[in-house]
């Protein structure tokens, strides 16, 4: 099965400003694919690119066999684009927009109301575009990205400004749409978006991909790192942790030991040591590496600042 | 096929359009209530023709209403086109099977449809102002406005490719525009005026709108105006091309 995306030594610039650089990467039939990387990355530019509304300088695309630039109305038929901060018409209203993007396309076998229904609008479905909430507009920004039933959907930013709840309504919908089959390309600067959303990530920074994996095989590469936090008034129970293989470090403050160390097994290591010296514990608590501390180790900076 | 979705996008910027509570009453409503505040000042002229003021009394009030319909249209549109590009309407429209020209097409569709709704309504609304006997031929000075309109929608379509708000739209437009009326022949026949301004005068393209507006109010055959709907459609296609180069979507 070809990659239903190929991006290969991408670069775009505008000006001076090299918003792309040989970017390269390739996404799967039926994954979710999140490009990831601060505001000013380059993501928006990449996507772009690869709906055919920007011309890249140079490199080569291909998003089902078919050249985004010059075949852009073949493509656009058989893809599901959102944008970033993208409005519609203020007054229109919610179904006058699935009407019209449900004519735009050749396949006709979506229904339009039962879109609205699965994205939980159709009482708003007479409702004008501008006095719709941020999330309601999303959601329908989501039904006219599925109205032509997409092989491809691209999703940019989708749940930035959005409340937790209204993000994990929509991290749902996602899911929806691979579970019938479909590929998944988004971008986000949320971390946690990407970790529970995404099967593989792209980094990416100053228009650089810098590493590309599933999420948690990047967290296992760039931060082995694990830490284990406890309570114990035992006295002893410091040097015997010591003594577990991969251990970096043991610090004692009062009764709380905090133990550091790069090997997978240390959490447990360290509980078979508390059953074999039948230490007593208060509090125990793991702290595991996450996707944006991979970002911090590979570019230096927190993906906010 | 390449105009997919035309009507129905037509269909629905008409009624956006319609919502709009100043859109629908300053682009229709203003020049009707212009047109009737000047009939009924100039009233008693209209109905009474006099050799001097002949060439405005007879055609000028309806043809100076007609251009104003026009350049409503035309800022109407200008204002639009940088409200979607602004709010990023336009670049989300992009990003289906539309082709650009469809997105336009609807336009300038909705366009002309708006200036002859707000001519029949003008004369409507203003038919006691003019003369009993009078033969006015409303259809040939329909088509005659129809196309002086869409031939300044192509100015329109520079002016919004180059203006980069929409706060700025209507005001640069109307900068651009309006003075253009003063020098178009409507209020001094340009044969009167010095030779610089009779140039400018030449290159403008409401001097041949006025011209055919004027000429097919007073009943003259589209034959005698061959020249000035050429002028137009040349006008329609230079600013055409331009607007293509220098046309932005975001």
């Amino acid at each position: 099965m070809p990659p239903v995306i190929q991006v290969s030594g991408v670069r775009k610039t505008y000006g001076r400003t090299v918003a792309v650089d040989e970017a390269s990467f390739e996404v799967n039939e039926s994954e979710i694919f999140g490009l990831i990387g601060p505001n000013g990355a380059g993501k928006t530019t990449t996507m772009e690119c690869i709906e055919g509304l920007r011309k890249p300088d140079r490199g080569t695309i291909a998003v089902l066999g078919l050249d985004p630039f010059r075949q852009v109305y073949k493509l656009q038929d058989r893809i599901g684009v959102q944008l970033q901060q993208a409005q519609l018409q203020k007054r229109i209203k919610v179904w006058e927009a699935v009407d019209l993007w449900a004519s735009l396309y050749q396949k006709k076998e979506v229904d339009g109301e039962r879109l609205l229904e699965q994205l939980g609008l159709t009482d708003k479905r007479n409702a004008w575009f501008m006095n719709l909430s941020g999330g309601q507009k999303q959601r329908l920004f989501i039904a006219l990205a599925l109205i032509n039933d997409p092989e491809v959907v691209f999703l940019d930013e989708l749940t930035t400004g959005l409340d937790p709840q209204a993000r994990r309504a929509i991290w749902d919908l996602v899911r929806g749409i691979r579970e019938r089959g479909k590929t998944v390309f988004l971008t986000t600067h949320l971390m946690e978006e990407a970790e529970r959303l995404c099967d593989r990530v792209a980094i990416m920074e100053h228009g650089r991909i810098i590493d590309i994996d599933r999420p948690e095989r990047l967290v296992t590469r760039h931060c082995p790192e694990r830490t284990v936090i406890l309570e114990t008034d035992d006295l002893g129970a410091a040097e015997r942790f010591k003594r577990i293989p991969g251990i970096e470090s043991v610090t004692t403050i009062d009764s709380r030991i905090t133990i550091r160390g790069a090997s997978e097994d240390l959490v447990t290591d360290v509980i078979d040591c508390l059953s074999e010296s039948k230490i007593r514990v208060t509090d125990f608590r793991t702290i595991l590496p996450s996707l944006e501390d991979v970002f911090l180790k590979l570019t230096g900076h927190s993906i906010r600042d | 096929m390449m105009l997919r979705g035309l009507w129905k996008l037509t269909w629905i910027e008409i009624k956006v359009f319609m919502r709009e509570p100043m859109g629908a009453f300053g682009t229709i409503g203003v020049p009707v209530l212009i047109f009737l505040a000047l009939g009924r000042f100039a009233g008693n002229r209209l109905s009474a023709p006099s050799p001097v003021v002949s060439s405005f009394s007879q055609a000028g009030i309806p043809v100076l209403v007609a251009i104003l319909i026009a350049i409503s249209s035309v800022l109407s549109l200008v204002t639009i086109i940088s409200i979607y590009r602004e709010g990023g309407i336009l670049k989300r429209l992009r990003a289906t099977p539309l082709r650009p020209q469809t997105i336009l097409t609807a336009h300038v569709i909705v366009k002309l449809l708006l200036t002859a709704a707000t001519l029949v309504l003008m004369l409507l609304a203003g038919k006691r102002y003019i003369p009993p006997g009078a033969h006015v031929p409303w259809v040939s000075f329909t088509v005659a406005l129809l196309i002086s309109t869409w031939s300044i929608l192509s100015i329109g379509f520079i002016i919004a490719s180059i203006v980069p708000t929409a706060r700025f739209a209507q005001p640069i437009g109307a900068v651009i525009l309006y003075p253009m009326i003063g020098l178009s022949g409507l209020f001094v026949p340009i044969e009167y005026m010095p030779p610089a301004l009779r140039a400018v005068a030449q290159v403008l393209p409401l001097t041949y709108a006025v011209r055919l507006l004027q000429g097919i109010w007073n009943g003259d055959g589209w034959s005698a105006h061959m020249g000035d709907v050429a002028a137009l459609a040349l006008l329609f296609v230079i600013c055409t091309a331009l607007s293509a180069k220098v046309f932005r979507w975001e």
